[in-house]
């Protein structure tokens, strides 16, 4: 590696990492907190059986999993203007990765839910615990645990979908590293650089989720739950 | 103390229970006896308002109730009274065995957690599991969770426990510990509703027998009685059939 290349990466890993910590990773978090809020909601339409609602919320998965994400990011930023709704760019990416990964996790949760055997329902309601009760106390920390694996692996997914905001001027990690790779032709170094950087993000994530899961674990007395 | 007349159930236009009637009075054990299928688990099921019965009259501690119109409400006022055994345990797996015993106490009856707590573990006791209070359902034997679960039931201090065959998922040798606690709770006076396979145990620990078939309650009578003056030959060739099995 020449000594041009050596000094490009390192002086723009700082600037690449700095969008990431900055834009990249609140970007993800507050869009994957936004998902989990709509999952959890059309989840529970969808166990209540709500009339009406559930439909709605059968229609929203079906399209959102039945398109692109790169097409619904282009639609809301650059179609809705032609309506009049105009977002800024943040904020729109905001609004489609939570209501594209919201759709995905509510099938998560939904079935993690439906998982926790209906007897303790049962058994909740004969020590006279009513619905809402059983819910919180007892299924819900249970299908937390059951969802908490695939729900990691969706935001770990996340984290890298959102390079797909530079499509729509969002200056995150990926658009300031091809800007740096545009100024000086190194683009293998310039996109290893960013690949390396979004993978130290995602062993961060892992690594959390392990944690995560010891701690549930014990509080859900282990995670061989016997009928 | 607990009176039901006419009580029907259909599954998607199948009878399952065709006017069953019933009464179990206080310190009474009311064994359910019958083959598998004759709508056993339905009828207590329906005693407790896990299923809504489509006919029937109950009469609990004097007071009278429309089966079918029983409201949510109702339905919980009621429930304070008795208590579930199921065949599963059905156990919270994300409580502790202390937890189990205590959570309808704390988040339903409102009872402060120390008095829970106390009142939990006697219960523990009286099944022999004091010291599985910080045990997980999962870490716990079948035997030993069925044991909580009774353990569960007894906390609440109800007027009758229905039993639906608590010892039909166990492994044959640690069916016996189940027996002996629901023995001692008999003993202690407790009224029961049972279901069950095990004769020699129903014989030895009932009070009445209640016989069903085909959703009918064939006979509701004595234990001594229902197996020494037993003249109906439906019932008969049930019994012979389990003197078979039992070798
Ligand atoms: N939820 C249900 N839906 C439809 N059929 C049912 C349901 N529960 C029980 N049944 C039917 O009712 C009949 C009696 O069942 P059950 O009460 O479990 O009998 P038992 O406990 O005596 O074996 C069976 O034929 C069973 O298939
Ligand atoms: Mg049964």
């Amino acid at each position: 590696m020449s000594e041009r290349v050596i000094d490009i990466l390192v002086s723009s890993f700082p600037q690449i990492l700095v969008r990431g910590l900055l834009v990249t990773i609140p970007l993800t978090l507050i869009s994957f907190a936004l998902a989990l809020v709509i999952a959890v909601l059309c989840a529970m339409i969808q166990i209540a059986d709500i009339k009406g609602l559930k439909q709605l919320v059968r229609f929203y998965i079906w399209i959102i999993r039945g398109t692109p994400l790169l097409v619904q990011l282009y639609l809301v930023f650059f179609g809705l203007p032609d309506l009049g709704i105009m977002l800024p760019a943040f904020p729109c990416a905001v609004a489609v990765f939570a209501l594209n990964e919201g759709a995905y996790c509510a099938e998560t949760v939904r079935a993690a839910i439906e998982s926790v055997p209906k007897g303790q329902l049962e058994a909740g309601y004969c020590v006279g615990m009513s619905y809402v009760q059983i819910m919180r106390r007892i299924v819900l920390p249970q299908a937390f645990r059951t969802a908490f694996p695939p729900l990691s692996n969706s935001l770990i997914s996340m984290v890298k979908d959102t390079s797909l905001a530079a499509n729509i001027t969002v200056t995150e990690m990926f658009m300031t590293a091809q800007r740096v790779a545009g100024r000086t032709y190194e683009h293998l170094a310039l996109y290893s650089e960013v690949a390396v950087i979004y993978l130290l993000f995602c062993t961060v994530i892992t690594w959390l989720q392990r944690l995560g899961e010891r701690k549930l674990n014990a509080m859900n007395g282990g995670n061989v739950i016997r009928a | 103390m607990l009176e039901v007349t006419g009580l029907r159930k259909a599954f998607d236009g199948n009878e399952i229970l065709k006017d069953v009637d019933l009464s179990v009075e206080k310190g009474d054990v009311l064994a359910v006896l019958g083959p598998s299928g004759g709508g056993k688990t339905t009828l207590l099921r329906c005693l407790n308002y896990l299923e809504r019965a489509d006919g029937g009259t109950m009469t609990f501690l004097g007071q009278r109730m429309d089966m079918p119109a029983v409201t949510r409400r109702q339905a919980a006022a009621y429930r304070q009274h008795t208590a579930f055994v199921f065949q599963s345990y059905n156990l919270f797996a994300n409580k502790t065995a202390l937890q189990n015993v205590t959570e309808g106490l704390i988040v339903a009856r409102k009872m402060p957690k120390a008095q829970a707590e106390q009142r939990g573990m006697a219960a523990l006791e009286r099944v022999g599991l004091a010291d599985k209070r910080d045990a997980y359902p999962s870490q716990l034997s079948g035997g030993q969770q069925q044991r909580v679960a009774i353990a569960r039931a007894v906390a609440g201090e109800p007027d009758v426990i229905f039993l639906d065959e608590p010892t039909s998922a166990l492994d044959p040798e640690l069916i016996g510990e189940v027996l002996e606690v629901i023995r001692q709770l008999a003993e202690d006076g407790m009224t029961m509703v049972i279901v069950t396979h095990e004769i020699h145990f129903a014989r030895h620990v009932s009070t009445r027998v209640l016989f069903m078939d085909e959703g009918r309650a064939l006979a509701c009578m004595p234990t001594e009685a229902f197996f020494q003056e037993q003249k109906l030959e439906r019932i008969q060739s049930f019994l012979r059939s389990l003197d078979r099995k039992e070798g």
